[in-house]
């Protein structure tokens, strides 16, 4: 399996986030991604997470097109800056929840003792540090079986013990075929191809250019309602 | 299948934690319905004429108080991220997201009703055309319910413009679950009213879904 990825590009809210990314990232690879902020990082990682359609470009994985929506979408799992934490849950129920959404109940307790959660289990997410928290938005990864991981900032308020299991966890899946990409500014200790994102070029998009991309991502005035 | 349980269960225990409001949508429902007495004053006839319309109304309000996090909370904390990208379709989501809000809020103010209705001087005969229009219409309530929320998950205080877009679409079930009750209170047959009730109820069924569904993902872009 192999993600492949030519001249991708994004418009939100009719602003050209990037154009011309391509990329390619092969089973067993992680990849880097990195660039300033507001250089469309994130937004990168929504399109090839099936989110966000491109603007322009074409993705593949493993042969078969991002174009496919659904399909895409149960290949990948994504780990944005939220944690999908639900502070009135337990921390076991939270995962647990994700567990059974994804049909892999049976790695709960695996995934929480990889990431050193077993002894907050019965916890209320709540009482949980910023870091506890990111650490159960990092074990959903291993409840569920997807092939592709996008990462956004991952290590984020993480110590630096955490960080180092984090990176056995991504090598893991790797090795085992899998494939990350990951949006960092730190060194996260794994990684192998880096993708270079530029800073965007500043000012006002011109007039009508903006009002044709609105039009064009705006799914209510970009359909033909006649 | 088990995705959607799965999803169900989960929001059904959310309703129940701190913060989730499971139960006080029927306290409202029952405070609301309690004022028209104070308000109208404890005269049984003028009570029992206003009876079946004030119980209707103060269920839609029930239900709408409810909606207004139904998604929005999902959006916030990246949830419906996962839900997208996760084996159940996005409408199949929306309508294991809408069961569970008429679990917590349709259903149990279906069965509460009866007791509203005898403070409010219903009349005997209709109580039981109350529960059953209830049961038929509030789910109705949840599915167009959910289009508003799905629309307005992204706006913040969004429950003024979500009661905005969404009262106007409870009208037919409110005239046709308010006619069934009276109609039963006045020894008439409800059977008309009630077959529209339906009929209101499976086209939101057929059609909100979808809607719901397509607008989460404009806010998930």
């Amino acid at each position: 399996m192999e993600l492949i990825a030519e001249g991708l590009a994004c418009r939100r809210a009719g602003r050209l986030v990037f154009e011309g990314v391509s990329l390619r990232v092969g089973a067993g690879e992680a990849a880097v991604l990195r660039g300033p902020n507001g250089s469309g990082k994130s937004s990168l990682l929504r399109v090839l997470g099936g989110l966000i359609p491109p603007a322009a470009g074409t993705a593949t994985l493993g042969g078969r097109p991002i174009a496919e929506g659904e399909a895409w979408r149960e290949r990948v799992a994504l780990a944005g800056h939220q944690d999908a934490v639900k502070p009135a849950l337990t921390v076991r129920e939270n995962l647990a929840g994700w567990a059974e959404m994804f049909g892999r109940p049976d790695r709960v307790d695996e995934a929480l003792a990889r990431f050193g959660l077993d002894a907050l289990a019965e916890d209320p997410a709540g009482w949980c540090s910023a870091g506890q928290r990111r650490r159960l938005g990092l074990a959903r990864l291993l409840v569920v079986d997807r092939p592709l991981w996008l990462l956004d900032e991952p290590t984020v308020s993480l110590d630096a013990a955490s960080t180092e299991v984090f990176a056995g966890v991504v090598k893991a899946h790797c090795a085992a075929g899998g494939i990350a990409v990951a949006a960092t500014h730190v060194a996260l200790g794994f990684g192998g191809p880096e993708i270079r994102l530029e800073a965007r070029r500043a000012g006002p998009p011109d007039a009508a250019a903006a009002e044709e991309g609105a039009a064009a991502a705006d799914p209510f005035l970009g359909e033909d309602w006649a | 299948m088990n995705a959607a349980l799965a999803l169900l269960r989960r929001d059904l225990r959310l309703a129940f934690r701190i913060g989730g409001g499971g139960p006080l949508g029927l306290a409202f429902f029952l405070l609301a319905g309690l004022l028209a007495p104070l308000g109208a004053g404890p005269e049984q006839a003028a009570l029992s004429r206003v009876a079946a319309g004030t119980i209707w109304t103060a269920a839609l309000l029930a239900c709408l108080l409810s909606l207004d996090r139904l998604f929005q909370a999902d959006l916030e904390d990246g949830s419906l991220d996962w839900i997208a990208l996760g084996p159940l379709p996005l409408e199949g989501a929306v309508l294991a997201k809408t069961a569970a809000h008429w679990l917590t809020t349709g259903l149990p103010l279906t069965l509460a009703a009866p007791v509203l209705a005898v403070m409010l001087a219903l009349p005997e005969g209709a109580l039981g055309t109350l529960t059953l229009a209830l049961a038929i219409g509030t789910p109705a309530l949840s599915l167009v319910g959910a289009v508003g929320a799905a629309l307005t998950a992204g706006v913040r205080r969004g429950g003024l413009l979500l009661s905005v877009l969404v009262l106007p679409l409870y009208v037919p079930t409110l005239i046709f679950g308010a006619q069934a009750t009276e109609r039963a209170g006045l020894s008439l047959d409800p059977g008309p009213a009630l077959l529209f009730l339906g009929a209101v109820t499976l086209l939101a069924l057929a059609v909100a879904p979808f809607a719901a569904a397509a607008a989460l993902r404009v806010n998930l872009r």
